[in-house]
């Protein structure tokens, strides 16, 4: 077996797995406060991608401004959703959640089909990203190579927020004792606002980096989803350095086992879930059970 | 100074406590000692907000505390220590001390924390959950001075810790009412509830039956430790 081929199929790997990093730490920060499995956390991520599409088609935004404000605006959504209905479920058997989420996710699915049809929208690579740089024999995109470091360096940021500043303090003690956390003197519930924007922002900014390589669809963050829960389950609910690692270890993983066989990519993912669940259900880096 | 009136609580169809009423003056430090299962930490979560199913009234320095949430209860002035300690694991021992906001002029700045308990200040960057059984209790009743509580909750805080720790624990906590605290104290272990407490109410069936003084429960102690099963 070739090393150009290998690489290529390691740096697809650390791709998908910057998806899925971005993705489960919004997940798991979402899960981690509001004890909400976000379901539709991957039809977020399809309307981050559309938002940059439209920006651009509409007014004529391309990507870096949108880079930002596409999160920006669907975060704004996110606040609406959680404070008309999601507020309703706390507290309440985590089902009726998943259910609300997973409803969502068919209203804003369907609504995307409505409005632009099954097919997919092109999306132009950022001219600044567009060459590709030389693996051995093979040529690799440069903007791949970018969507890795800009997820690693976002997962960093976020890092650094939930460790070493007081809002992460918080964060970190609600996800741990929302109840202790209340009767010690903190306003857990106006927190739970910023954190599902946030965790939403980061489903939505993954969109926006998925569009100019993938097809910008409205079944898009269906079938990513799926794996995106297995990564979380892997790394541990609620934990959100597990949520990193396992995303871009498994992405890694997948990619290399597609060497043997293309088959093996999804199967590798969920044989690893299901010995992490028999082996250590909490998870890698889980310190609750997962419920 | 904090006052309970008929305070009734359920779980589902079970009633947890019937008509308890108490009060605790400025400075006091009372228990309520009873047998498992008589309604002690049930009260404590009453008082401070985290048991909804309840009627009473419950006041903190003449306000009322019906109908605020747990976080306004503790801006109010309680300070709470659940029966784990209630140490975060995730958060260092610092963390631990600064996440409740301060609360008025009473609260302990950190340097005065760390000169009342040099072994947190020693800690300070491990995590929680590196802290001993004795350890986690000074942080949690430091972790309320720190912000300032007015009166303490504190529930079984003797629970699991060694002789020695226990001296120690009643050593801070003499202290802290030498410093005006006033403490509400869930305890099984008499001999340290008579060292540290002014009153004591004893709890059965989620009835408050008697009130006893030291003395009292110095001459009855065999009788009284019957009743609780130790």
């Amino acid at each position: 077996m070739d090393l150009g081929y290998l690489s290529v199929q390691l740096f697809n790997g650390l791709v998908n797995g910057a998806f899925y990093a971005l993705l489960s730490l919004g997940l798991a920060i979402i899960f981690g406060v509001l004890g909400v499995v976000n379901f539709a956390h991957g039809a977020v991520y399809m309307l981050g991608a559309f938002a940059a599409y439209l920006l651009l088609q509409q007014v004529g935004i391309g990507f870096w401004p949108a880079l930002l404000l596409a999160p920006l605006g669907v975060a704004l959504l996110g606040v609406i959703v959680e404070r008309l209905l999601l507020r309703r479920v706390y507290g309440l058997d985590p089902l009726y959640g998943f259910l609300l989420t997973y409803g969502l996710t068919l209203f804003i699915q369907d609504a995307m089909r409505l409005r632009f049809g099954i097919q997919g929208q092109p999306y132009p690579t950022p001219t600044e990203l567009s060459a590709s740089v030389s693996l051995g024999v093979v040529g690799y995109p440069v903007y791949r190579l970018f969507v890795i470091a800009f997820s690693i360096a976002m997962c960093a940021a976020v890092w650094f927020l939930i460790e070493r500043t007081r809002l992460g303090m918080v964060v970190r003690a609600a996800t741990e004792r929302g109840e202790l956390t209340r009767a010690l003197g903190i306003d857990v519930d106006r927190w739970v606002t910023a954190v599902f924007a946030f965790g939403i922002a980061l489903a939505a900014l993954a969109g926006v980096l998925a569009a100019p390589m993938r097809n910008v669809a409205p079944l898009m963050g269906s079938e990513l989803i799926i794996l995106t829960f297995a990564v979380v389950v892997i790394g541990g609910m609620g934990s959100i350095v597990g949520a990193v690692a396992a995303g871009f270890l498994i992405g890694a993983l997948a990619s290399l086992g597609a060497v043997w066989s293309p088959a093996l990519e999804n199967v590798i993912v969920f044989a690893l879930m299901a010995v992490v669940l028999l082996v250590r259900p909490a998870g890698l880096f889980g310190a609750r059970e997962a419920t | 100074m904090l006052e309970v009136q008929g305070l009734t609580a359920r779980y589902g169809q079970a009633q947890a406590l019937h008509d308890v009423s108490f009060s605790l003056n400025e400075g006091e430090l009372v228990t309520l000692v009873g047998r498992n299962g008589a309604g002690k930490t049930t009260t404590l979560r009453c008082v401070m907000g985290l048991h909804r199913q309840m009627t009473g009234v419950i006041r903190l320095r003449d306000r009322d505390l019906g109908g605020l949430a747990p976080h306004e209860r503790a801006r109010a002035g309680l300070g709470y220590v659940p029966d784990d300690r209630g140490i975060y694991a995730t958060l260092t021992v610092e963390e631990n001390l600064l996440l409740p906001p301060q609360i008025g002029p009473t609260h302990w700045p950190l340097d005065r924390v760390y000169r009342a308990f040099p072994v947190l200040k020693e800690r300070r960057r491990h995590p929680g959950s590196k802290l001993s059984g004795g350890e986690q209790q000074a942080l949690a009743i430091a972790r309320a001075l720190r912000m300032g509580a007015r009166a303490v909750l504190l529930d079984e805080p003797t629970e699991g810790l060694a002789p020695v720790l226990v001296q120690q624990l009643r050593d801070m906590l003499l202290e802290a009412k030498r410093d005006g605290l006033t403490m509400l104290l869930v305890e099984q272990n008499l001999r340290f509830a008579m060292a540290v407490a002014d009153r004591h109410y004893l709890l059965a069936g989620g009835r408050i039956v008697q009130t006893l003084g030291n003395a009292e429960i110095a001459s009855r102690e065999h009788e009284l430790l019957r009743h609780l099963g130790v």
